[in-house]
């Protein structure tokens, strides 16, 4: 099997087959994997917050779901995937802390995955398989030679979507 | 120009180094006198990561570690967490209670005793911090977290993710030598926090 290719906080990245993408100790964030079985070019995005429109300082594309899943597919296109067979399995956005308190840092991963099937939804996208929300951290791989999302975890086990 | 990670000099640094120093010192202090031990404190570093390389921090994304997380709110804003590694957070419990009560996982009483210490630590360091300056500062209840290391971290770092590329995170690691309970402090103050932080200690 080919080395994974690693997507750090806030980062994206394509490959075509036979490579693989992953990303580690996913807390609040999403991990977006776009994945075009036709062609088998995968991209991972590692979304760390909703929209880049509630925020002043946006430099940063694969900081955002709304920008940085357009941008992947645009990526992924780049690298010969076919826009209209492009589909999605997405993990992440858990809660890592329990709080009383209700402000919107501590809700941020179930934001994040709201506005991760928003952004698909407007982009016709869909959503094949999720591991979302809960209050641990998972490790993804995917793998472009069938588009599997392996799901890592310490204590809530391991499975592939 | 209100003041960003990217136009602190290095003088400024310096000064938040010295207020981790202080504040780590207090704390290393306080668990020093809890468990009748020897507490080691290293020089605190000043981490100004762009967001993909916080994961190297602590030895990697997915090493398990026992996370402790306090919003800091008051005349600035901001998190601070104290970070064991799993097996020192094993160590650190049956060192408080003074017998081997930790089996393979840390049951309730042992994730309440690591809430209650990270309580008292995360108390004095902010209690020093705002001797210090002259802030009033209020830390939130603990909450404890054990899990991935990456997964534990980016809870702060998110908060950057509103105002910048790049997170700043004051690291302070300490360590019990004898039966090598390894821990780190971060103070890790929102972007907005610099400039009354700062002016406070007249570096500004």
């Amino acid at each position: 099997m080919a080395d994974l290719v690693k997507v750090g906080m806030a980062d994206m990245n394509t490959v075509k087959f036979p490579g693989g993408l992953t990303t580690l100790g996913l807390g609040s964030c999403v991990g977006v994997c776009l994945y075009d079985p036709t062609t088998k070019v995968s991209g991972m995005v590692h979304v760390m917050l909703p929209y880049s429109t509630q925020i002043k300082n946006n430099s940063n594309i694969a900081k955002f779901a709304d920008t940085g899943i357009v941008a992947l597919v645009d990526d992924m296109v780049k690298l010969g995937a076919k826009r209209n067979k492009i589909h999605a399995k997405i993990a992440g956005g858990s809660q890592m802390f329990a709080t009383s308190d209700t402000n919107d840092v501590m809700k941020i991963g179930a934001r994040n995955v709201q506005a991760t099937k928003e952004t698909l939804g407007k982009l016709s996208i869909p959503i094949m398989a999720e591991d979302t929300g809960g209050n641990y951290g998972r490790t993804i791989e995917l793998y472009s030679e069938n588009g599997a999302l392996l799901v890592k975890t310490i204590g809530y086990g391991v499975k592939t979507i | 120009m209100a003041l960003s990670l990217d136009t602190l000099n290095s003088m400024q640094i310096d000064v938040l180094r010295e207020i981790g120093n202080i504040g780590a010192g207090n704390a290393a202090t306080a668990l020093a006198k809890m468990l009748a031990k020897k507490i080691d404190m290293d020089v605190p570093k000043v981490n100004i990561l762009e967001f993909r390389n916080v994961g190297d921090l602590l030895g990697g994304e997915e090493r398990v570690v026992a996370g402790i997380y306090f919003k800091l709110d008051g005349d600035i804003d901001g998190s601070i967490m104290f970070i064991l590694d799993y097996e020192s957070a094993k160590k650190l419990i049956n060192l408080l209670f003074g017998q081997e009560i930790v089996g393979e996982t840390i049951d309730e009483m042992g994730q309440s005793a690591l809430q209650e210490v990270g309580n008292i630590l995360a108390g004095s360091y902010c209690s020093s911090l705002s001797s210090l300056t002259g802030l009033k500062l209020n830390i939130s209840v603990p909450s404890l977290s054990v899990d991935m290391a990456g997964a534990i971290l980016s809870v702060p770092v998110i908060l950057f993710g509103q105002v910048g590329d790049k997170v700043m995170l004051i690291e302070t690691d300490f360590s019990e030598g004898g039966d090598k309970v390894n821990g780190h402090f971060f103070l890790i103050p929102d972007e907005g926090s610099f400039e009354p932080l700062l002016q406070s200690l007249g570096v500004l």
